[in-house]
């Protein structure tokens, strides 16, 4: 099967800044592909290479095989949920909407129909004559996706679409994209720098740093098995010990200072910083004897039993199995 | 005392200041008042004493004005050919100035508001404000040398070969005449000219705000490029567009220094007023000529609402 999109040794820079450094990775077609990583690791400046938004300045971007690299967006079967919506503000929601049509020059009463079908599907059937600027965030959001689906695209980019809702909103829509992106069967590709949001809708994430991939694989891949410290700390923040392996905070157990290390664990002693209260867990910073810097997590019905003052001193411990080795950077 | 710390300014001036911290909408009042008051006088006191003044006419024996009111010199306005000539004439040349400026301003506007940055922005907008900052005269006589049968334009255009061209287009009905600088074709080219900026400015301003991810989102649901001008850019433009023709308009329709001095022989309103008020001593046919303006750019501006220039407001 042809991959819905291929980069090959895609390289794009900005005057000295490289935003893409020879990127290569292909996603499947139907897939949820998630690209997570911070502002300016080049995971946006991908997803506009696949608009066309940016053409690539080596390498080949192909879409279902065919190579892109110098096609311009309006000639891509592809469109775009932008972070800011960008929707029209001229226009009703309805025209907003039948826009990608009207362009191509389908005849009015198709537009209408299709444009309906499309508000109906996102539960905005009675938005059609409103403004953009009647509307709440999150029916906005769904304008866009509207705009951007009653075009049959075989991808659809989301650039954060979620980043401007409030948290409750945030995870309904989640939901929603999730169930969406099933139900039609399109690839979804969702440029997130939220690790929560990629780990929990994808069906692969791949994480960029610097204008490289760092990795790619299932989420439980990334979370498990980090490959780098890179990826160890950015997605669930664990600890990297001795730059050399990675330890999750809940596989950290702690306990008052010189007590006997468990069967087969790594034992460490140190200083609390601070401990924060969570809601389910307690969040423990441990400056330890060789001046590293650990974050243990542990249930808040067990934290109580344990040692919180700053300054006291506790040890750590952690079993050789929860060890992730780590590939040099 | 922790309060007596931050007492810097002395006792009456903090009492003031705190007075109308309290009270936000007697302060924005107070401020308002003196231009208010001014502008109102002065301004449009004077209009409303000229709009008056239209409605008297003048007596044809004594050759003063008759304190009553009338509708006579509007009638002898209307009514006139020679006057009602001037009208469509000078409305014309408005009309044509405003669009040839729109279109060349147009593209200068996208470039310095969307692809020009720091130093080459700021050099754009002093560029196009700079003419602004000259005697309006030294430009007016200028371009009649640049005109004029022996001046720069037709050597140059001699020069090129295109002499030719030049005398064609001199020819034409209702736009040439003996030479550029006695023609309405020349008249043009000055009117546009002077006006550029006025329409340039308000244009770059609109098209700053127009955000960039909406023509990009124009061209990833399918539109071609001159579909996304068409469609998105140049509606959101339109309020911009819409400032500046009324700056070309009016600017165009009640100018009297161009046409006497570059230009065909035929009369425009700007000229007429400031004969009938001056020489002819008629002024109530000079302000009912002034209000011929004032009622096209209502119109204009009615059509441009209807038309939907504003919806991007």
């Amino acid at each position: 099967m042809t991959a819905a999109i291929e980069f090959h040794d895609v390289r794009r820079a900005f005057g000295t800044i490289v935003a893409v450094d020879g990127v290569s990775f292909a996603i499947e077609p139907g897939e949820f592909f998630s690209m997570l990583g911070p502002s300016g690791s080049g995971k946006t400046t991908c997803l506009r290479l696949i608009a066309g938004f940016e053409l690539p300045d080596g390498g080949q971007v192909r879409l279902d095989g065919i190579d892109v690299s110098a096609t311009p967006p309006y000639e891509r079967n592809v469109n775009t949920v932008f972070q800011d919506y960008a929707l029209f503000p001229h226009m009703s929601v309805l025209d907003n909407v039948t826009y990608g049509l009207r362009v191509r020059r389908v005849a009015a009463p198709e537009c209408r129909r299709r444009g309906e079908e499309m508000l109906a599907l996102v539960k905005l059937a009675d938005a059609g004559a409103r403004r953009p600027a009647q509307l709440s965030g999150g029916q906005k959001q769904r304008v866009a996706l509207a705009r951007a689906l009653v075009n049959q695209p075989k991808v659809l980019l989301l650039d954060e679409p979620l980043g401007a809702l409030d948290l409750k909103l945030r995870e309904e829509m989640q939901l929603e994209l999730r169930g969406l992106q099933r139900r039609l069967g399109i690839t979804f590709v969702y440029v997130t720098h939220d690790q929560g949001e990629a780990l929990s809708m994808s069906d692969r994430v791949v994480v960029f740093n610097r204008g490289r991939i760092e990795q790619l694989g299932s989420p439980q891949a990334i979370y498990a098995q980090p490959r780098t410290a890179f990826v160890a700390g950015f997605v669930g923040a664990a600890n990297v010990i001795d730059g050399r392996y990675a330890v999750r905070g809940e596989h950290i157990g702690v306990a008052p200072a010189g007590s006997p290390a468990p069967e087969g664990a790594v034992r460490i002693e140190g200083t609390i910083v601070d401990t924060q209260y969570q809601g389910a867990v307690r969040r423990w910073q441990v400056r330890t004897d060789d001046d590293q810097l650990i974050t243990a997590t542990r249930p808040e019905g067990e934290a109580n039993t344990l040692h919180r003052e700053p300054g006291a001193r506790v040890a750590l411990s952690w079993a050789r199995a929860h060890q992730i080795p780590l590939a040099a950077d | 005392m922790a309060a007596a710390a931050f007492a810097t300014a002395s006792r009456p001036l903090r009492a003031a200041s705190t007075f109308f911290f309290r009270r936000q909408a007697l302060a924005v009042y107070l401020l308002l008042v003196p231009p208010l008051l001014w502008f109102g006088t002065v301004y449009l006191g004077s209009l409303f004493a000229l709009l008056a003044q239209s409605f008297y006419a003048i007596d044809e024996f004594t050759a003063t004005v008759v304190p009553r009111l009338t509708l006579k010199t509007y009638a002898q306005l209307l009514t006139q050919p020679a006057n009602l000539d001037i009208v469509l004439r000078t409305s014309e040349m408005a009309i044509a100035v405003t669009i040839a400026a729109a279109v060349v301003a147009f593209p200068i506007a996208n470039y310095m508001a969307r692809y020009a940055r720091g130093r080459m922005k700021a050099f754009f907008y002093v560029a196009v404000m700079l003419p602004m900052w000259t005697s309006y005269l030294v430009k007016v006589y200028a371009w009649r040398l640049i005109l004029a049968k022996e001046g720069i334009l037709s050597w140059c255009l001699g020069a090129l070969g295109l002499d030719g061209a030049l005398a064609a287009l001199l020819r034409a009905p209702g736009i040439g005449g003996p030479s550029l600088s006695s023609s309405y074709l020349g008249m043009f080219i000055v009117f546009v000219y002077m006006w550029l900026p006025y329409m340039i400015l308000p244009v770059a301003a609109a098209l700053e705000r127009v955000p960039a991810n909406l023509l990009s989102a124009s061209a990833d649901l399918g539109a071609r490029p001159s579909q996304t001008f068409w469609r998105v850019m140049l509606p959101l433009a339109m309020p911009g567009v819409a400032a500046g023709s009324i700056f070309t308009f009016s600017l165009t329709l009640g100018d009297y220094i161009i046409p006497s001095v570059v230009g065909a022989p035929g009369y425009f309103i700007g000229m007429m007023v400031y004969q009938q008020q001056g020489t002819a001593g008629n002024i109530p046919l000079a302000a009912a000529f002034s209000v011929v303006p004032i009622v096209l750019i209502g119109i204009y501006l009615a059509l441009a609402r209807r038309a939907g220039a504003f919806d991007a407001l």
